[in-house]
């Protein structure tokens, strides 16, 4: 029994790291596309507060390019831990959606704090005793508790709210009402998992070092002691796997839109790297059908776009 | 209020499925503030209504002719699904698949964005103007007929002529001017998403209005510009705007013309010239007056700034941006400078960053910094106390928004209005709200389209600009002034202030930023902004 709680729990790992990878991968690989950003652009330096650009500059191509890291990362830091945006422009679903997703932060640090400290014990650094020891074990109980309460309350606003408010639940997919109600019930039995059971977050910490040192143990406990435990294991390894596999990867996919998309203000100067990309971009084959564009599914975009000028200048 | 209950009834029925009354709308400030004084919307006729798809919300943009049989509706919805599996192959669409994919996969339908779209806020809220509607229901196309994907994850549309046609319209109810999408706290932009329903309709299907197919970008490729002009009227026009311009200044002015290696190419929207003469010779006396090196081109298109493809269709448009990138190329010029219109600025400098390469990627700039620029250098000696009049500042959203800039246009109003009389709309700079007639609407006016451009996407800048002057007198004997460095937005703060009476009622006239550095140079005439005039 043991065993397959373990096999579930680096089977929903090993998806989520290829689910991951292969998102990213596939964003990395996407064409090029036009330009679309959207100002302010973050790391405009010295203009961004206001929203202007290099476009501002006299003869902006031979200026200096002023970008700012630190101008992207005051943006970026608050809107992932804070979600500015949403609180900006949306501050009744901010009220949910800031627990909910402050609070999963809270859970995967803890859980990384608990994977940090069963790899240090694994290779015996006797590191983690007296204080340090007590510091850490505290800042896991407090953020992993911390996290799962405002997150399952935060999963449970965003559920009332999907299906109360009619503008929302008409767009919703029965998936989109099955995503939060999973979140409610996988954090929803950690929760009472924590406050029946493991109310130190002993037994999913020793899990989870024996995750890391490939020791299939059994969990500590009899009846709901061992029972509550392994059902909350099951539940979050399968969230863990499913995340990725649906829109709620937006946490990579918000990456690209930002720096791909809205900020990629990176110009195209005269015989710089990007033109041998956009040569070949030109050179792939059109084949749209509406009469006006004259595609025959051989020609390319450079060919569509010239001889077609060249035809109708001659008309 | 008529309004869309649920997705579903998209695809159902054969009646309008949204109706705009003024009474279901905020009444705007005084003194338009009655509604039961507000200019009636215009029925469709019954002609038009016999010949074209109106179900969507009893007015038309694109004028879509009715299939004549069960035959030919599923020809066309065939076209579309065709249309929209293209959409998702890089061979066709590699201009804009990422930003595609990213919007269609990570809408969390939270419906954030609505509160920013100012048709849908000044629909009264209509549901059918939600920025999310459009968008969804390609998605569900998408998931359930190009992907055959789960019910269960993407939700369930029908397919059908009406969902098509409606959507095809729709797209058309939404202005691109993406405050949606700046909004979206994950990135999606829904503004996007009506562009490629455009594309779909235009590239696979031939279906775009005539305003900005037609008689635009084909019009502007065939013959060198949207307004009909060819070379020789256009430089006789310019030769005529020169005479008055001497006239009106008191100053010489000619327009070079085709004039190799010059350093800089201008290329106004020619709109400018048939509509708003006042402008290129506004720009050709300050560029003359401030000694640059510059011309205009007659080659075709290069003449004409607009492109209207980047509304609608990546083809035409990167056509048009050759022409122009050609012209600049045949006439051996240092750099193209675009003149006051927002869509040109973005197209041939953004989009077509893209497209140009090599010999033809001559660098782009805008008119603004040049004019800045004579601003700075001193060169030209103005008298802010010939613009003693109340000052607002419109901001094109291609050239604010979508291209950041911001600050150089309020440097140069500072430098040549009174201090105190520039006041900022709210809100404004990147911020801003669109004028209602972006991504092709101020040029169409097809059935009653105008009624909903003035009633609906147009309202919110009314709103703004009455807001803006509300400390001043609201009569003919005050002068107020919107300055809109944008044709499109000139054109349709225009049609908004003519269609309620805004001069005669409010004393509230328009024009370009140009005119207004012309009104205060100090070597001219008095007088260049000519109020009765528009």
């Amino acid at each position: 029994m043991s065993a397959i709680l373990y096999m579930v729990a680096y089977l929903a790992l090993g998806v989520f790291f290829v689910a991951v990878v292969a998102r990213i991968i596939m964003w990395i690989k996407m064409p090029m596309h036009v330009r679309w950003e959207l100002y302010p652009v973050a790391h405009e330096a010295g203009k961004a507060h206001y929203g202007g650009s290099y476009y501002e500059e006299s003869e902006w191509w031979n200026q200096p390019r002023q970008v700012s890291l630190l101008g992207e990362l005051k943006v970026m830091l608050p809107e992932i831990l804070f979600l500015v945006a949403l609180k900006e422009h949306n501050f009744k679903l901010w009220l949910r959606s800031f627990p909910f997703h402050f609070g999963l932060y809270l859970v995967v640090a803890s859980t990384a704090l608990m994977f940090a400290t069963g790899l240090i014990n694994a290779i015996s650094l006797d590191i983690l005793h007296g204080a340090l020891g007590n510091l850490i074990h505290n800042v896991i109980l407090v953020s992993a508790a911390a996290g799962l309460v405002i997150s399952w309350l935060g999963a449970l606003g965003l559920l009332q709210r999907r299906l109360s408010l009619h503008e929302l639940k008409d767009f919703a997919s029965p998936a989109d009402i099955f995503n939060l109600v999973f979140f409610v019930i996988a954090f929803g039995v950690a929760l009472v998992t924590f406050v029946l059971v493991d109310n130190d977050f002993s037994i999913v910490s020793g899990f989870i070092a024996n995750l890391l040192t490939f020791k299939p143990a059994a969990l500590p406990g009899t009846g709901l002691a061992s029972i509550l435990p392994s059902i909350s294991v099951v539940l979050m390894s399968l969230l863990v796997a499913y995340i990725p596999l649906t829109h709620m990867s937006h946490f990579i996919g918000k990456y690209f839109s930002y720096h791909s998309i809205r900020w990629n203000d990176e110009p195209n100067l005269q015989g710089g790297p990007q033109e041998e990309t956009i040569g070949k971009m030109l050179q792939l084959p059109i084949t749209w059908a509406a009469p006006h564009i004259k595609a025959d599914g051989i020609k390319t975009w450079a060919e569509v776009a010239t001889d077609i000028t060249v035809k109708e200048n001659k008309k | 209020m008529k309004q869309i209950k649920s997705i579903k009834e998209f695809s159902q029925g054969d009646q309008a499925l949204a109706h705009i009354e003024p009474y279901d709308q905020t009444p705007l400030p005084a003194p338009f503030d009655k509604i039961d004084q507000e200019p009636a919307m215009e029925p469709l006729s019954p002609q038009s209504k016999e010949k074209y798809e109106c179900s969507l919300d009893d007015t038309i943009a694109v004028s879509i002719p009715k299939p004549e049989s069960k035959e030919e509706e599923e020809r066309l919805v065939n076209q579309f699904i065709s249309g929209l599996r293209k959409l998702f192959s890089k061979e066709n669409n590699w201009t804009f698949l990422k930003p595609l994919v990213m919007s269609m996969e990570h809408c969390a339908k939270c419906q954030t964005c609505s509160d920013s779209c100012p048709i849908y806020e000044e629909s009264g809220r209509n549901a059918l103007y939600r920025p999310t509607l459009r968008s969804e229901i390609l998605r569900r196309m998408y998931y359930k007929y190009i992907k055959r994907g789960s019910k269960f994850v993407h939700g369930d549309i029908d397919l059908n002529w009406k969902t098509v046609s409606r959507l095809i319209e729709l797209a058309y109810r939404c202005n691109l001017c993406r405050r949606c999408a700046q909004t979206c706290p994950i990135g999606a932009d829904n503004a996007l998403l009506a562009r490629e329903i455009r594309k779909i309709a235009s590239q696979e299907m031939g279906i775009a209005p005539k305003e900005i197919h037609q008689n635009g970008s084909v019009l502007q490729i065939k013959v060198g510009s949207s307004t009909g002009m060819n070379s020789l009227v256009v430089k006789d026009n310019i030769e005529f705007i020169d005479e008055d311009t001497t006239d009106k200044t008191g100053i010489p002015v000619e327009t070079p013309w085709d004039k190799e290696g010059a350093d800089i190419l201008l290329i106004h929207n020619a709109g400018e010239i048939m509509a708003w003469p006042e402008n290129p010779g506004a720009f050709a006396l300050l560029f003359n007056q401030a000694g640059l090196s510059w011309t205009m081109s007659s080659e075709l298109a290069a003449y004409d700034g607009i492109n209207y493809g980047v509304w609608y269709d990546d083809v035409q448009f990167a056509r048009v941006a050759l022409l122009h990138a050609q012209a600049a190329k045949k006439l051996g010029v240092k750099k193209i400078v675009i003149g006051e219109c927002g869509h040109a600025h973005k197209a041939l400098t953004v989009i077509a960053d893209k497209v140009l390469t090599g010999d033809l990627n001559i660098p782009r700039e805008s008119a603004i910094t040049v004019l800045l620029d004579i601003v700075k250098s001193g060169k030209i000696k103005f008298d802010k106390s010939r613009n003693d009049f109340p000052v607002t500042l419109h901001d094109p959203c291609n050239m604010v928004r979508l291209m950041g800039i911001v600050a150089p246009q309020r440097e140069i109003i500072r430098a040549v209005v009174p201090e105190g009389r520039f006041r900022e709309m709210t809100p404004h700079g990147v911020n801003n709200y669109c004028c209602g007639g972006g991504s092709g609407f101020a040029i169409m006016s097809g059935h009653n389209f105008s009624h909903w451009r003035h009633h609906v996407s147009g309202r919110r800048k009314f709103r703004q600009i009455l807001n803006a002057f509300q400390d001043e007198p609201m009569d003919k004997e005050h002068p107020k002034y919107v300055c809109a460095p944008c044709s499109n937005c000139k054109g349709q703060i225009r049609d908004i202030l003519q269609y309620y009476n805004a001069w005669e009622k409010a004393g509230i006239s328009y024009g370009g930023l140009v005119e207004l550095m012309v009104n205060a140079m100090v070597d001219a005439k008095p007088g260049y902004i000519d109020w009765e005039w528009h």
